[in-house]
């Protein structure tokens, strides 16, 4: 798991530790180039200071001790004559010769170290005056400067640690808060989470998370209406049977009995129906929604829907002949179930002596039918799809499920199916169109 | 009884009609919000059956506009929904039963019956007055220990003059208690029907209040 906290941690200590360093390194350096500069006019003062003395007291000093004060021992003079002869030198200074030929500063190896020397020649006292400080001392100096700007940082690092820890846990308190009061959900709570008081960075985030909330909420609430509804379709007619049952056994006389005997049997038949619907349903929606791959003549499979369907005393079929050899990109048993379906929910809601008309799309691939029932009221047109939806209009043996089915079985198709009120008189225009 | 069903279903509310009206109740059906609200408006009921799903909405909202009226018709929930929630939602609406479909007929009778007792504020199952007891359950009267066998239409009548003892019975409230909305009234059913009883319970027990109806004798 990554630790948001962890993260910004080891990123800031990072950060912090990287620029202490570079600001070090700059330190040292600048230290170092400065103390060059001062150490090196340090040893040229000195140089003509000894000069100058050398003047007026060679003769009766002739081995002066010329101790530059400061750092015990870190300045050396030696002062030579110019044929080569040591006339005199400091206490600490080395015994090879530091003197350089030339006037001005050189660097000079002696005895195994290196020597700074600043050396002044005067053929007038005939006088060669040096005098230099190793460099091992002056690194040495450099490096206690950076040790002891160090000692305290290293010192320091823990402490800072710690701050920016708690500075962490501090600033991603409103987080954990989220997270706990989301984590103390239980599974039923799905109100969305109040944004306004949450950081601005997290927004997003929440909003994102409430629109989750908000589509698994809708669709369990679609589930819990089609669980009432199911309930609700299933109970009820068991609920009929079982009372007319109860009836045709209590009943005191042979019509009464009679009476109860037939709407068991009116009651079986749209029980049938819709377990027959339920398993259409069930089946389709195991199905995969796999495309049919050749064509199919629709006139001759509505042709065998209307046939195999009886009709009520009094209601005519009429079927377009343009329909007979119309080709549709569909599988037959589907297609049937689509056509089936429509056809009995235009039957169902027909007046007695009224016409349900098949006919082909005008501008397109695909077939419509009408009927001369109540139509649908505009408002309920989209909800006629769904699962155990009976509106209004309801007939007596519908299941609420006969045009979910069409428009699910449509779908796998590849069509869709539309729905709209007829404008010439009452009745519904059911359309199954191939785009 | 009279009692109004409101269930969408036609052939359970037909076996609800038959076979209640077997255990000597009159039944008039409905099958929609609208027409219940109508219906309630319009006539005075014993007992409601109600469906909760109904195609036009929701029974529980039928409910909730009668209790807001003031309307305190015992009203029984019938419905396929009958997890606890659903039973309190519906309890807490104003019904003041509840019946998870399917149900059984005579348990449905029988709290039917209950919940008009407890309109009436009676404790005993039996009806008594004048001497005479009536069992609703079984629409038996007894009369100085002896059994008198009724009709269906003889219950309702005496049913309705017991269960107020000496108040006075229009005949016109009698037959409403004989007769659904879809039934002829025949007109002088009610005569007949309390000649008859009065030959089975004692000429007595039925007093004839001239031009205004009849009433129990005995204590209010």
């Amino acid at each position: 798991m990554t630790s948001l906290k962890r993260r910004l941690f080891v990123l800031l200590l990072a950060a912090t530790g990287v620029i202490w360093l570079s600001a070090i390194a700059w330190i040292s350096l600048g230290s170092r180039a400065e103390l060059e500069r001062v150490l090196d006019t340090r040893l040229q003062e000195a140089a003509r200071m000894v000069h100058s003395l050398a003047g007026s007291a060679m003769t009766s000093t002739a081995s002066a001790a010329v101790d530059a004060t400061g750092y015990a021992r870190q300045l050396s003079c030696q002062i030579w004559s110019l044929d080569g002869r040591l006339v005199g030198r400091s206490s600490g200074a080395p015994d090879g010769r530091l003197a350089a030929d030339q006037d001005g500063f050189s660097d000079r190896e002696v005895n195994g170290e290196t020597w700074r020397v600043y050396t002044i020649v005067d053929r007038d006292k005939g006088v060669r005056v040096a005098v230099g400080d190793r460099l091992g001392l002056r690194d040495r100096l450099v490096r206690d400067l950076v040790a002891g700007m160090l000692a305290p940082i290293l010192l320091v690092v823990p402490l800072l640690g710690v701050l920016i820890w708690a500075g962490l846990g501090r600033g991603l308190r409103p987080l954990e808060a989220l997270a706990g009061e989301i984590a103390a959900r239980d599974g039923e709570d799905m109100r969305p989470v109040p944004t306004e008081g949450a950081p601005r960075e997290v927004r997003p985030l929440l909003s994102a998370l409430n629109g989750l909330f908000g589509k698994v909420e809708a669709a369990r609430r679609h589930e819990r209406d089609v669980t009432a509804f199911a309930a609700h379709e299933l109970r009820t007619p068991l609920a009929g049977l079982k009372t007319q049952a109860q009836v045709a056994l209590a009943a005191p006389d042979a019509a009464t009995r009679d009476g109860a005997l037939r709407q068991i049997l009116v009651s079986v038949d749209r029980t049938t129906r819709l377990t027959r619907q339920l398993l259409a349903l069930a089946r389709l929606e195991a199905m995969g929604a796999a495309r049919p791959e050749g064509t199919i003549d629709a006139g001759a499979v509505l042709r065998d829907v209307v046939a195999s369907l009886p009709l009520p005393a009094g209601t005519t079929v009429t079927v377009d002949p343009a329909l007979d050899g119309l080709r549709v990109p569909a599988e037959r048993e589907m297609l049937h179930l689509v056509l089936r379906n429509l056809h009995e929910n235009a039957v169902e809601h027909m007046p007695a002596g009224g016409r349900i008309a098949w006919a082909p799309l005008p501008g397109g691939l695909g077939l419509a039918v009408e009927d001369e029932g109540p139509g649908i009221p505009d408002e309920e047109l989209a909800l006629v799809t769904r699962r155990f939806w009976r509106g209004r209009h309801r007939s007596a043996s519908g299941t609420g499920l006969g045009l979910t089915i069409a428009e699910m079985a449509a779908r796998r198709l590849g069509a869709r199916l539309g729905f709209a009120n007829r404008s010439d008189r009452s009745g519904l225009r059911c359309a199954l169109a191939w785009s | 009884m009279r009692i109004l069903v409101v269930e969408d279903d036609p052939v359970l509310s037909d076996g609800l009609k038959v076979g209640l009206g077997l255990s000597g109740a009159t039944i008039d059906r409905v099958a929609t919000c609208t027409d219940a609200r109508a219906a309630l408006a319009a006539a005075r009921f014993d007992a409601v059956v109600l469906d909760v799903m109904l195609p036009d909405g929701s029974g529980l909202d039928v409910l909730a506009d009668v209790r807001r009226r003031g309307d305190a018709t015992p009203v029984l929930l019938l419905t396929a929904l009958d997890e606890t929630s659903d039973r309190i939602a519906g309890l807490d609406a104003g019904a003041d039963d509840y019946l998870g479909k399917p149900f059984d007929l005579d348990e449905l009778a029988a709290r039917l019956r209950a919940i008009v007792r407890r309109r009436d504020g009676r404790a005993s199952p039996v009806l008594e007055a004048a001497g005479v007891v009536l069992d609703p359950a079984t629409q038996v009267a007894t009369v100085a220990g002896e059994a008198v066998p009724l009709s269906r239409r003889e219950f309702a009548v005496l049913s309705a003059l017991m269960e107020r003892p000496g108040v006075i019975r229009s005949k016109s409230e009698i037959e409403d208690r004989l007769y659904g909305w879809d039934e002829e009234v025949e007109s002088n059913a009610v005569e007949v029907h309390i000649h008859n009883l009065r030959t089975k319970i004692g000429r007595a027990a039925i007093e004839t209040v001239r031009g205004i109806g009849y009433r129990m004798r005995g204590q209010p």
